[in-house]
């Protein structure tokens, strides 16, 4: 793998060098560290997709061992002025781990791409559908066909071929570490205001004192010898023995404690209702220790028996970004007409209410019953995460700020061992199966409750649209391996010096890399409030007796077994222990919905408490479309001067002065005798407070071009509604009177 | 404890922002707290009563609540409303129901069905609710509350007056006042060279459903207004609704010409027209047809019909495809199964799109949006439906609130509902039926309803670019159905004339002026030149939940926006920190003036008028 860094330039199209060559250190400019030229092509038509008549721009097309890129024979002012801008790819860049799907437009017919190829046959046009939604649209036909040939040859190869890890651009990059990406040796001091990422034993050590959790730290697998498929370092109920006896068997890995004492518990187990005399004598074991861990008690949820399967999350997110990779404005305005049920026949909105269902059907337990949750699944790292995280997130203000939340994601997903690799599909490979959005599926419910309850969140849905995307950033190494040993298995050999230490890549986390600190201040939510002071006061017990009281049973119930529900684990535990507790859902009424609802009802009923328990609302209108993430490349649904960002941007430019006029009180405050100069500041303030007037919906990602104050108008309105209804040809008045009273 | 609280739990119904009918909002003198014992002594304590208003019956009741249980209770009924409070829990639940929002009193059940309380009552409500009661046996006491509700609920068809007629409440402002047609035409620039004011409608003689004041090209004689009125239906001749100050383009509405089958024309009206595209050199004038094309064509079979292309040859003619005021009726009738009780969960979205509601709304919206379009790009506009009280009010009263930023303040909203909805004859009585028992009249349809949520769908869009607030808006369409004051009743001017509406009922706009705090959207930032086009794609338009939905406990209230909230917190941290910091410069003695000499403004102004220049600077 060539690493040099100047490559870029030099091989810089020999036939077009009258046209091209004095844009070429310009181009080289814009590589990345380690960036190398694969091929080009010029002159390529980039239509403007926010231009109806499906005009464009002429310039060159290049593919890189990072990115695709169109660069404008036009130079646009655009890009630099922005002030949400990300460093490593403009608006014109793709990079290949960004490409969905690619299609060709032949003699007008449109066919997707795959792997293999027609010799000597490419499209007329080419477009591209990105994992972000964009969606470009090259036209090659302007252009030598040899170039063209190379051009599509090297764009279908290099991001539909199925590669080896080893090829993606990550490694390339670290090469050179950059500063500030290495992990810091004072560590300790950092600690409270950085992501913690789970990978030492006092990581873990310190969150179970946070949760006051009862657990054992497991260190044996440091070096992946219980396991290859467990993270190196995870935490167990203390009740659970020698772990190397239940090798290959999977047991319950804690996630967190409830103030109460009751904790939450994950596990890779298969299916509950084998048959297999040996498989029910290890999971009893497992119930127990689960049990064990506070008052005896454990409820058990196999996800995969309650909740969709990855391949139906993934069907349902196919269908659903259908809707908005929207490649002209007739496609816009004919999907308009059917919007909603085409929403709703994807079944993506109503796998996320599921989801949230899950998580809140989880939160009761703990949070009322005072029960411990066991919550299996075959994998143990796909569904698993998204309900634990969800449930952590209700229930712990802490995941709710920044760090906090990125913590939250190490923890039960980065070192949780989520194969991030197999399941976002990066290395392309053809045997679909595993390949499943279960990370954007967690962010799409964390963005409901964001969206609901705004300011419990620290950080925005701007936040999280980013980190949407930046899992298909080929340059961190966070959303890159399938697990923690194949993490560190591979950036071991792949270290360029073999005995030396593992290869280091930036984290995700390191929104440096990505973002000036200017841009990353929209990741904070400017509705957050912080708590004031009493922080430990959250987590008290103080309720604890009375809410006891009321999940106690009045009667003894017995068991009905049902499917997709909790089950209680009495039956098992009755030959073990003394059971202290029964549930009440034994024998109560017939959906879990319904009782899930009257838990929400009574939570909300009381004074909301955005430190406290955050549930969500799952009724129909309630769950929305992340309008954000989805149409923010879509010109037609840009409102200009509107939208929430209006409303946003007003209330961060007064968040600034209160905080400016705070700042030079303090200044005045702290030292009378040397005040600086603080007029100026303020005024500059003042100044750029109308600048930002005007900003479209899309704000910060997509910018509308001058566009004129034209309107967009619907088209194709008739076929809408065409109402046979006798209604519709009726008359407004009776026609029988005439004149009026 | 498995018994939630009802409404009162619902901030809306209790003190909330957009509580109707709790005393709160309109500002009566209110006593919230009133302790539960002098509510035993003294019922409807706890709720300010109006001037004006008097107790007719109470009564012991359940109140069958669709959210939960059964509650026990009393009912009150008065000549304005119908509250119910619980007496059998801690928990308070109450009911405060104008009676003019009731619809439909029936019975359900009876002597036939078993169980003590098998006595039903069932109130089909005019704003997206039913209310069920039941009633003991003994002592008739179903057949007395039915019959005092029904005649109070329906005072016309009893020979009574509406409410609006017996309120005795004051205002330190008089909301008649609001609109004096002159002036807003001298506001929009009008009278002049091209346009003249003509009083030939001032006993009503040319149009009965027309105001007295019309604005008509400066070359049409009030004879050939005449002449053109015998071709419009119901002579709504078109006229003038809003003219651009910068490009002299007009938006005129009118009614359908009388075409007919036999494709009459008519030289006087096509001249008339031609008049309204010469006034300002519009080369082709558009003609609006708010209808879908088949429906105009339809309407020839009834004398009606459009303009044809070889009658009026300067002119081209777009029809606009919003479907009839039954169309309407049953789509927010189908909206109303989908939400109340109960938001149908299975199939939520698709529920939502077989009421069409919000394709409507998109078809009104994106017509709005062509004749605003047109008007700001120059060119003259004539919009009409079938008869112009409908469709064409709503499409000439958005289109001017995209157009125009006065219309957008708290004050000219209330001028743009009085011009082109109540002005110009919106069937106010007859689509919402009035103290009309009759509820199953098909004159009655939620036009006007429709219209408020397209202007909410406009300030979700635009937020800040509304003076006034969403919680104006649902108070406009509680007092649509309320009665209790005049500004909504009656058909057209001559009527609210001939009934002295104006000296013996109170307007909206009295009690709206009377505390505007309430009405205003903290984030507005004026921008008056901006035309402001909203964007009528389904991805962006949504439900108005918290008016259609707004009875539901279990979708979230909030009491204010959370952004609303912070904003205003920061507001007032601002200020106090601004107060502090002029304190400590007035009290710095001469050091810290010579740098704030030294600071770029000359003047040196006090802090305090440095940020009173930032609150407007857009």
């Amino acid at each position: 793998m060539l690493s040099l860094g100047s490559v870029g330039a030099k091989s810089t199209k020999p036939s077009f060098v009258s046209y091209v060559t004095p844009e070429v250190s310009f181009h080289a400019a814009l590589y990345l560290r380690c960036e190398v030229e694969f091929c080009s092509a010029n002159p390529i038509l980039k239509y403007t997709q926010d231009d109806l008549s499906q005009r464009g721009v002429f310039g060159t097309l290049f593919c890189t061992n990072f990115r695709i890129t169109f660069i404008s024979d036009e130079k646009s002012q655009e890009e630099t002025t922005k002030t949400f801008k990300n460093k490593l790819y403009g608006e014109n860049d793709i990079p290949l781990m960004f490409v969905d799907h690619i299609y060709g437009v032949y003699d007008e017919k449109r066919k997707l791409i795959t792997g293999a190829l027609v010799k000597n046959k490419y499209p007329s046009k080419i477009i591209i559908h990105c994992k972000d939604l964009r969606v470009f649209q090259f036209c090659l036909t302007y252009t030598k066909e040899e170039d063209a040939k190379k051009i599509f040859q090297g764009i279908a190869h290099h991001c539909l071929e199925e590669k080896s890890l080893k090829c993606v651009f990550a490694f390339s990059y670290t090469g050179t570490p950059s500063p500030g990406t290495d992990i810091s040796p004072c560590r300790e001091m950092q600690r409270k205001r950085e992501t913690i990422l789970f990978d030492s034993p006092e990581d873990w050590t310190q969150e179970m004192k946070r949760t006051k959790a009862n657990c054992r730290l497991v260190t044996e697998n440091e070096n992946f010898e219980l396991s290859q498929r467990l993270p190196k370092y995870f935490v167990i109920p203390s009740a659970l023995g020698d772990l190397f006896s239940y090798q290959g068997k999977g047991f319950p890995i804690w996630c967190w404690s409830h103030y109460s004492g009751c904790a939450l518990f994950k596990a890779s187990l298969p299916p509950v209702t084998q048959e297999d005399g040996d498989f029910q004598k290890h999971f009893d074991i497992m119930i127990n220790a689960v049990a064990h861990n506070y008052l005896y008690s454990a409820k058990t949820e196999d996800l995969s028996e309650s909740l969709p399967t990855i391949q139906d999350i993934q069907q349902s997110y196919n269908k659903f970004k259908q809707f908005f990779l929207i490649e002209n404005s007739t496609d816009f305005w004919l999907s308009d007409m059917k919007w909603f049920s085409s929403l709703e026949s994807s079944g993506w909105l109503d796998i996320i209410r599921q989801c949230l269902q899950k998580a809140v059907e989880v939160v009761e337990c703990l949070e009322k019953d005072n029960t411990n949750v066991l919550i299996t699944e075959e994998e143990g790292t796909d569904l698993c995460c998204v309900i634990s995280s969800l449930v952590q997130i209700m229930l712990d203000p802490y995941y709710r700020t920044l760090m906090g939340f990125q913590s939250l994601v190490q923890k039960e997903w980065v070192a949780g061992c989520h194969a991030f690799l197999d399941r976002c599909n990066h290395l392309h490979q053809k045997d679909k199966e595993c390949y499943s959005p279960v990370f954007l599926l967690f962010l799409e419910c964390v963005w409901q409750l964001v969206q609901q309850h705004s300011p419990a969140f620290q950080f925005s849905e701007t936040y999280l649209t980013v980190l949407s995307d930046s899992v298909h950033m080929p340059v961190f190494s966070t959303f890159l391996f399938n697990s923690a040993h194949h993490r560190e298995s591979v950036l071991k050999a792949e270290s360029p010096l073999a005995q030396s230490s593992p290869l280091s890549c930036p984290t995700v986390w390191d929104w440096s890399v990505q973002f000036d600190s200017k841009a990353q201040n929209y990741f904070f939510n400017p509705l957050y409030s912080e708590k004031v002071k009493h922080e430990k006061a959250v987590r008290k017990p103080h309720k604890l007796k009375h809410q006891r009281q009321l999940s106690l049973p009045s009667t003894a119930f017995k068991t009905p077994f049902k499917k997709g529900f909790f089950k209680d684990e009495t039956d098992s535990l009755k030959k073990m222990l003394r059971v202290k507790r029964l549930s009440r859902w034994m024998g109560s009424p017939d959906s879990t919905a319904a009782i899930s609802r009257e838990f929400y009802e009574s939570w909300q009923q009381r004074p909301l408490d955005y430190h406290g328990l955050l549930l969500p609302c799952l009724d129909g209108p309630a769950v929305r479309v992340w309008m954000q993430r989805y149409l923010r490349w879509i010109p037609e649904v840009h409102i200009l001067g509107g939208g929430s960002v209006a409303v946003m941007t007003k209330l961060m430019e007064l968040l600034s002065q209160v905080q400016d006029l705070k700042r030079v009180l303090e200044q005045r405050d702290s030292s009378q005798a040397a005040k600086p100069d603080h007029r100026p500041y303020i005024q500059h303030r003042l100044l750029s407070f109308g600048s930002s007037g005007r900003l479209p919906s899309s704000f910060p990602f997509a910018y509308s071009r001058n566009r004129s104050f034209k309107p967009i108008i619907p088209t194709g309105l008739m076929q809408c509604l065409m109402l046979t209804d006798s209604l519709a040809s009726q008359e407004d008045e009776a026609s029988s009177f005439v004149s009026l009273v | 404890m498995s018994l939630v609280e009802v409404e009162e739990a619902n901030p809306v119904m209790a003190s909330a922002p957009i509580a109707p009918y709790n005393s709160s909002p309109l500002g009566n003198s209110s006593s919230p707290n009133a302790s539960r014992e002098s509510l035993k002594m003294e019922p409807l304590a706890d709720v300010a009563m109006l001037p004006g208003e008097e107790r007719v019956i109470d009564k012991d009741i359940i109140y069958i609540c669709p959210f939960n249980a059964a509650v026990k209770g009393k009912v009150f009924i008065t000549n304005y409303r119908l509250y119910f409070k619980n007496t059998d829990s801690e928990m308070p639940v109450t009911l405060d129901v104008p009676l003019g929002v009731i619809s439909r009193v029936e019975k359900m059940g009876g002597a036939s069905s078993r169980g003590e309380n098998s006595y039903g009552l069932e109130i089909t409500c005019k704003d997206m609710r039913n209310l069920r009661f039941a009633l003991k046996q003994e002592g008739h006491s179903r057949r007395d509350i039915f019959e005092i509700i029904f005649k109070y609920a329906f005072p016309l068809s009893h020979g009574m007056q509406l409410f609006a007629f017996l309120s005795q409440e004051k205002y330190e402002e008089n909301g008649w006042n609001v609109y004096e047609a002159m002036e807003e035409y001298r506001r929009q620039g009008v009278p002049n060279s091209e346009w003249r004011v003509t009083f030939i409608n001032k006993n009503y003689e040319l149009c009965d459903t027309y105001p007295t004041i019309l604005v008509v090209p400066y070359k049409a004689t009030d004879e050939d207004l005449k002449r053109v009125a015998t071709f419009r239906s119901r002579c709504r001749i078109p006229v003038l609704s809003w003219f651009h100050k910068e490009n002299h383009a007009v938006i005129t509405r009118c009614s359908q010409p009388l075409v007919g089958m036999s494709g009459k024309r008519n030289k006087d009206d096509e001249r008339y027209l031609d008049l309204i595209r010469e006034a300002n050199g519009t080369t082709k004038l558009t003609i609006y047809d708010a209808r879908p094309n088949v429906n105009a064509v339809a309407n020839k079979a009834t004398g009606g019909g459009y303009e044809g292309d070889d009658a009026y040859q300067n002119a081209e003619l777009v029809f606009l495809d919003i479907h009839n005021i039954h169309v309407m009726r049953e789509s927010l009738k189908k909206l109303k199964d989908i939400v109340y009780p109960n938001v149908e969960e299975s199939h939520w979205l698709s529920s939502l799109e077989s009421t069409h509601w919000l394709e409507h709304i998109k078809l009104v919206l994106s017509g709005a949006i062509q004749v605003a379009d047109k008007v700001s790009s120059g060119s003259s506009v004539v919009v009409h439906c079938s008869d112009g009280w409908d469709r064409t009010a709503q499409l000439t009263s958005l289109s001017m609130l995209m157009l125009d930023s006065y219309y957008r303040t708290l004050r000219g909203f209330q001028v743009l509902l009085e011009k082109e909805w109540i002005g110009f004859g919106h069937k106010f009585a007859s689509r919402i039926g009035h103290g009309d028992k009759n509820h199953a009249d098909q004159d009655r349809s939620p036009i006007f309803v429709q219209f408020i949520d397209c202007v909410w769908q406009m300030t979700k869009q635009f937020p800040t670019a509304f003076e006034f607030n969403e919680r104006l808006l649902v108070v406009i369409l509680d007092h649509l159905y309320s009665c209790r004051f005049g500004t909504f009743l009656y058909n057209c001017e001559s009527a609210r004339e001939s009934n002295n509406v104006r000296a013996k009922t109170v307007s909206l706009w009295s009690s709206v002026n009377s505390d505007t705090s309430l009405y205003i959207n903290p984030f507005y930032t004026p921008e008056s030149s901006r035309v402001l086009y909203p964007v009528a794609s389904m991805r962006h338009l949504e439900l108005w939940v918290t008016y259609y939905i707004r009875w539901n406990p279990r979708i979230q209230h909030q009491q204010q926006s959370p952004v609303e909230q912070r904003y205003k917190e920061l507001l007032v941290l601002r200020d106090q920190y601004l107060k502090k910091l002029e304190e400590l410069q007035l009290s710095d003695s001469t050091p810290s003036s010579t740098h704030l000499t030294n600071s770029s403004t000359p003047n040196a102004a006090t802090p305090n008028q440095h940020i009173t220049h930032l609150q407007t600077p857009f």
